[in-house]
Formats: structure tokens, sequence, C-alpha cells
């Protein structure tokens, strides 16, 4: 039946934007983080997502998966504070390259799209519930 | 053996057993429309209708339609819909089409429909099964 097809690709639609969720937490507990140098400090991550390729036949199944997580390449912002044990020795610290408004933007897009996901899994599910039920 | 006693069951469930068959193969075409809401340069389809009813009524003995608004009669359970891609009315930088909104409210009419057709099949069963049981 065609209608099963519907859990699998939304369950992986709901499990990409879990992903991006995940991400997005660590974005946003790491927006304050500090270092010595902009190699050592937090860079925000994007993950990148594309249409899902079955294994079997190499095709897409029009379901979506997370391609690949990127780290972004912003400067970081530099923070003069000669007091602060981590400033190197010209007395600057480096904060993340992590954008709060951004990230918090893409949360609320992140959860919408999965409430639309979890609303078509209800829908599917209530309708193949009552085409079982057909006859009685 | 009266011929009127055997009975095909495709052609007494009718019309709308097909057409469960129809949206549940657009409910899944919705659903992969919106699980790639937020993936680059996906493009949204959508099954046509219009092309289903033609290909049906090219299969049949036609009625004589004299006005263009006519419509053939549909009841083969063979179906194969095109699968055509959605025009967006508005564009997105990164190349994706899906319009959440017009996609959700779509696969709640697509419900709907597929439940109305459901109903219909399911008084047809019933009816039988009362005709069976001589009630």
């Amino acid at each position: 039946m065609n209608l099963f097809n519907i859990f699998d690709t939304t369950g992986h639609a709901l499990n990409t934007q879990n992903i991006r969720l995940n991400i997005i937490a660590s974005n946003i507990g790491n927006a304050n983080t500090v270092a010595s140098s902009p190699d050592e400090a937090y860079k925000a991550l994007n993950p990148i997502f594309s249409q899902a390729i079955d294994q079997a036949t190499g095709l897409t199944d029009g379901s979506v998966a997370v391609q690949s997580i990127e780290t972004s390449d912003r400067p970081h912002p530099m923070l003069y504070q000669p007091d602060n044990p981590m400033a190197d020795e010209n007395g600057y610290i480096y904060q993340s390259n992590v954008n709060s408004i951004e990230e918090m933007a893409n949360m609320i897009a992140a959860s919408r799209s999965y409430q639309t996901n979890v609303e078509v899994v209800n829908t599917s599910k209530t309708l193949m519930l009552e085409t079982i039920r057909m006859g009685r | 053996m009266d011929s009127q006693l055997s009975l095909n069951l495709d052609s007494y469930l009718g019309t709308h057993a097909t057409a469960m068959i129809v949206r549940s193969k657009r409910a899944t075409v919705l659903a992969n429309n919106l699980a790639n809401a937020d993936t680059p340069g996906y493009k949204a389809q959508d099954l046509s209708f219009k092309n289903i009813l033609n290909k049906q009524s090219d299969n049949q003995i036609s009625l004589s339609g004299n006005n263009k608004s006519h419509i053939g009669t549909l009841q083969s359970a063979t179906l194969s819909p095109t699968v055509m891609y959605r025009v967006p009315t508005q564009t997105s930088q990164d190349g994706n089409t899906v319009q959440t909104d017009i996609e959700k409210s779509a696969f709640t009419e697509n419900a709907i429909r597929y439940q109305a057709s459901l109903q219909f099949t399911q008084s047809r069963v019933s009816g039988l099964i009362k005709a069976i049981r001589g009630e």
C-alpha cells in the first residue's frame, strides 16, 4: 500500500529536522564561548540537506537526508580583554562566530517543519486505520 | 446460471475504489514535498488529475459528448497518473519550490477526499455484506 511509504519518508524528515535542532542547540549553547586563537574558537555548524538516495537502486526515493555538516568560516569577533586568562599576547580573546538571531530563526523553522511532518503522519495513520476497518 | 448473478468486484466497488488508489498516490507525493521543504534545489511535485481523467476515458467505450464540459466515464482500476512539477508563486533563493502552506492544505484536502471515497466504498461493501447475509 502506498500510504506506507509516507511513514518512511516522513520518518526520515523527522530525523533530519531532529539533527538540525541538535546542531542549533549546540550552536546556541556555544554562542558565548571564547578562545585564545581563531582556530580554537567554536565555529557555527550548519547541516546541508539533500534528497535521500536509496542504497539498493541508487535513485532518489523522495525522502530527505543530511548530506553533510559544514562549519562556518565567518570571522570570529575579537574582544580586548587583557585581564582574561584566555587572552593572547596582545590581550585579545576570540568569540565563537555563532549568530544567535540566525540560530533562533533557524530553530523556529526547524520546529515548524517537524510539526508539519508529525501532522502528515497523524493524517496518514487515521486514513489507514479507517481503511483497515472497512466493511465492519 | 444467470449471468447477472456473477459479480465483478472491481466494477461493483466502482470509481471510488480507484479514486482511493490515486488519492493515496497523491498523499505520498505531497508528503515527499513536505519532507523536502528545506532541501535546497528540490522541486515540488503533484499529480495531474486532468491527465488521469483523459487517460481513463481513452480506455473506455466513451459516451458521446457534444459539449466540451462533458466528462467521460471513469471505471478502470489501472491508473498511471502523471507526476508534474509545481509552478511556485514565489521563488526562493536555494531553488526549492515547496510552499509549505500550499502543500499542507493540498494534503488536507486530499485526505478529506480520500475519506469521502472511503465512505462510498464502505457503504458498497456493507451493502454487499447485507446482501450475502440476506438480512
